[in-house]
């Protein structure tokens, strides 16, 4: 079902365009789709609700993915750069009465800003070492602001005006998306992935590894900085707390579970376990204990995630429904098969 | 005046030396030969040469340019690529993705252009794909274009490191002992490659191996290297009756 | 200058705790490459034991001690054999995720009402507090047997590990596992004596805060987890005597910040020593260089 394509020489630029219009159909099918069922009632206003957190931790989660799925890096500090987003954004829209999309744009520029300041001493550090330097400046962020007055300190921010519609963090998601999937189809993008495959090899082939890791860092934290916009914006209070290291956590959980390295294996991943605990709701006090034991079982049987690096593509789906038809032809699968 | 010139060469880790005072000369258009046993300080060398040690002493021109001390990822532009003695490709990336890697340095779009598409970029895109998929022609490789490097068999993945290397336009190619590893046939089937590719391409190629039968049959000129000094250079012939050079291999009194 | 020295009493105090659970950390991650997140829960669970061993078998302080010890072992084992074993060559950060999942699935199961419940439990004292004055500073019984019982440990698990047979081969391990195993060493053994000998320290040091900061909630092992984890990077992970050293240091860093520079702030300075010793020495204080060969 899915396939990684890769275009021929001959194919013309038209025709390239031409599948960029046909995913941009099926995105907004699937928004249609989604519309349809809240006004149907279908999706009541809380599993609206839990649909837009998912999204926002999806757009987060997409740039978590740049930065340990793609280029290999991890990090365990990535809520924190959502918590400079979500502040900047918020103070912002509150004491500067910015429009939201100014406002989101400068939680955006900070995070990168920041993320590119902290990157730069320490993405030379590698794998573990690095891992560390990124939690404690995670934690390091999480207490200036508890310390920081001008914010509310420890207190958090309250009544920020609510602005996150579900069309808007929908098309954010998708815009993520999409760029991304652009990106590691290029020189750039291989690049990130020749780091994350052999550091030294890369290197050898005239790849300046800090410079990439920069570039994911910080494409990858800005895209958390939108999210932390979003999310000031969607649940309209925010604290220190609500960005620390577990929620960092999470979002690894996210990406790993999807498929690190896959895109659609992020959504799947994000709105499995976005939904997951809210559907044990019933199982009371016992909910987190079933979460952490099906999480610990997934891992365990499916160490590559649920899609591997694999991508669920249109051509993808297309090709699976004729297969379910018995009309015959599979597709070339170029996807890594889970070991 | 020669395409690389090494004068006086020498690298310490802590006390011990590691390779001292080599004298390397490689003209254009030449294949030549780097031998010695195990421990001798060879791929020492080549890490030297491609920026990966910073030499402790001595100089290295390449093109009347003084390069030791380049970063790694620069020496590429530099024309020089390497491949390497334990195999180091990039497992999850498509073999063809291997190759276009390399054409990186080349590339003029920039990020925006990338996360767009830009026609500019998707010219570019295709242009490097057709060039990468020519190398893996060379190297035969071109019907498994679309697989993924670590699927290859042992031998396939030697050449797709060879290729790979070979995208990247060198006008000096470092083979890190390329036949580790393979049987007879592919190694004769590797020797007459690297010599088509010398021709084909007129670069030089710098070659460590351990087969003597495709280092004597391939290699113009020879340097041996033993204990971090070169023992002796000359012509195939002249290295395999020099006494310096048998003892190295086999011990004194043999 | 007393209250300095009082605080240098209170940080070492502080740091000894530290140091009994950043061994752990530092012995799981010297013999398989693993962060162990859930070794903070470990630690919990021991205080939960020795709660258990005081309360309800009415144990004294050696017979607690030894009960956690125990029990932490089993459990340290039984989740290494279940969760970890069949990850052991999956890529680092699914291990590293189970890890998370194992550190969640403690902190619930503890949480259910069928063991001890969400509420904070106020631990019993084992015996009677006394406190020493020596002019202005003040220490107690209780400060003294916890260093004490630390330094003790620290000792026998050095000289486990130097002199005794397991203690080769679990060096050997750590060195190159696939080359251990080839010269006979039962490498799957020597995996579970270490989560044993680690887990049975951050019992015991579960103990200790009992007797040191009476309080148990099922999220207690979360900070000082996080700090010993540092503690033991910052020594140089995969060395034991760095992860005593770098416990120590951390109660020091912790203690003295909060007193001398500011409370708030206490938590970023300690973060802050780390990511300047880690730019400065990547491999931590005692940690040894390696590069990767080319």
């Amino acid at each position: 079902m899915t396939t990684v394509d890769k275009t021929s020489p001959k194919t013309s630029i038209s025709k390239i365009y031409m599948k960029y219009i046909i995913n941009l159909i099926g995105v907004a099918a699937v928004y249609g789709i989604v519309i349809f069922l809240v006004q149907r009632g279908i999706i009541d206003s809380y599993n609206l609700r839990i649909l837009k957190s998912a999204g926002i931790f999806m757009i987060a989660a997409f740039g978590l993915n740049l930065i340990l799925g793609f280029t290999g890096q991890l990090t365990m500090g990535h809520a924190a750069f959502m918590s400079i987003g979500a502040y900047f954004s918020a103070v912002m829209t509150q004491n500067f009465n910015a429009p939201f999309a100014i406002s989101l744009l400068v939680g955006i520029i900070a995070a990168g800003i920041i993320a590119g300041l902290i990157g730069y001493p320490i993405l030379r550090l590698r794998g573990d070492y690095l891992a560390i330097c990124t939690l404690g400046f995670g934690e390091i962020i999480k207490v200036v602001i508890q310390n920081i007055d001008y914010v509310g300190g420890a207190r958090g921010m309250t009544s920020i005006p609510v602005k996150s519609s579900f069309m808007i963090i929908f098309f954010c998601a998708a815009a993520c998306f999409a760029l991304l999937r652009n990106l590691i189809n290029t020189t750039k993008g291989r690049a990130i992935k020749a780091i994350r495959e052999d550091e030294i090899a890369a290197e050898a082939m005239g790849i300046n590894p800090t410079r990439y890791k920069m570039t994911a860092f910080i494409l990858g934290s800005a895209m958390a900085g939108l999210a932390g916009g979003l999310y000031a914006h969607f649940n309209t209070f925010i604290d220190p707390v609500t960005f620390n290291y577990s929620k960092s956590f999470d979002m690894i959980t996210y990406v790993v579970l999807g498929g690190m390295g896959s895109l659609s294996g992020t959504v799947v991943g994000t709105l499995l376990l976005v939904i997951l605990p809210e559907s044990l709701r019933a199982l009371a006090e016992y909910r987190m204990l079933i979460y952490a034991v099906l999480l610990v079982g997934l891992m365990i049987f499916r160490p590559s995630g649920i899609l591997g690096t694999k991508e669920i593509t249109v051509k993808g789906i297309i090709n699976l429904f004729k297969k379910l038809g018995g009309k015959g032809k599979t597709t070339a699968n170029n996807g890594k098969v889970g070991e | 005046m020669a395409l690389l010139d090494v004068k006086g060469l020498t690298i310490k880790f802590g006390g011990l030396t590691a390779v001292s005072e080599v004298d390397m000369e490689i003209g254009d258009n030449n294949l030549v030969g780097l031998i010695g046993p195990n421990g001798a300080g060879k791929t020492t060398l080549f890490n030297m040469l491609t920026g990966v040690y910073v030499p402790t002493s001595g100089k290295i021109e390449f093109s009347g340019e003084r390069i030791d001390g380049t970063k790694t990822y620069d020496i590429t532009s530099k024309k020089i690529a390497r491949t390497f003695q334990n195999i180091r490709l990039f497992k999850d990336m498509t073999v063809l993705e291997n190759v276009m890697t390399s054409l990186n340095y080349q590339s003029k779009t920039n990020l925006l252009d990338c996360i767009l598409h830009t026609p500019k970029q998707i010219k570019e895109e295709r242009e490097m794909e057709e060039k990468a998929l020519n190398f893996l022609k060379i190297m035969k490789l071109d019907g498994k274009a679309n697989e993924l490097a670590k699927n290859l068999p042992y031998g396939e993945q030697r050449r797709l490191e060879i290729a790979r290397a070979l995208a990247a336009e060198p006008k000096l190619l470092l083979l890190d002992e390329p036949a580790a590893g393979m049987n007879p046939q592919e190694t004769a089937e590797l020797t007459e490659m690297i010599r088509w590719i010398k021709e084909e391409f007129k670069i030089s190629v710098l070659l460590i191996e351990h087969d003597m039968k495709l280092v004597m049959n391939v290699c113009e000129y020879i340097y041996v290297l033993s204990f971090g000094e070169i023992i002796a250079k000359g012509e195939p012939e002249s290295i395999q009756k020099n006494p310096k050079v048998i003892e190295a291999y086999l011990g004194k009194g043999a | 200058m007393e209250t300095l020295l009082q605080q240098i009493i209170n940080g070492i105090c502080q740091g000894s705790v530290y140091a009994l659970i950043a061994i752990g950390y530092t012995m799981v991650y010297g013999i398989i490459k693993l962060i162990n997140f859930a070794h903070c829960d470990i630690y919990m669970i021991g205080a939960y034991a020795g709660y258990f061993a005081v309360c309800t078998l009415r144990f004294g302080f050696t017979g607690t001690l030894l009960f956690a010890m125990a029990a932490c072992a089993v459990l340290g084992v039984t989740i290494e054999r279940i969760a970890y074993k069949p990850l052991r060559n999956s890529p680092k950060v699914t291990l590293f995720i189970t890890t998370m999942g194992v550190e969640l699935l403690l902190q619930n199961l503890i949480k259910t009402d069928f063991l001890a419940g969400p509420n904070t439990l106020a631990f019993p004292e084992i015996f009677a507090l006394e406190t020493y004055k020596f002019g202005d500073v003040i220490i107690s019984n209780y400060q003294i047997i916890s260093v004490l019982t630390t330094i003790v440990l620290s000792i026998l698990l050095q000289l486990l590990v130097k002199k005794t047979k397991v203690g080769r081969a679990m060096r050997a391990t750590s060195f190159d596992r696939d080359a251990a195993a080839l010269m006979g060493i039962n490498t799957n053994k020597v995996i579970s004596i270490t989560f044993a000998i680690g887990s049975a320290l951050a019992g015991t040091a579960g103990v200790i805060v009992g007797l040191l900061y009476p309080k148990l909630t099922p999220a207690m092992g979360v900070m000082p987890g996080l700090k010993s984890f540092v503690a033991a990077v910052l020594g140089g992970i995969g060395v034991i005597p760095g992860a005593m050293v770098g416990g120590v240091l951390m109660g020091l860093i912790e203690t003295l910040s909060k007193v001398y520079i500011s409370s708030g702030f206490s938590d970023a300075i300690s973060f802050s020593v780390l990511i300047i010793i880690l730019l400065v020495k990547p491999t931590g204080l005692f940690g040894k260089n390696t590069r990767e060969k080319v």
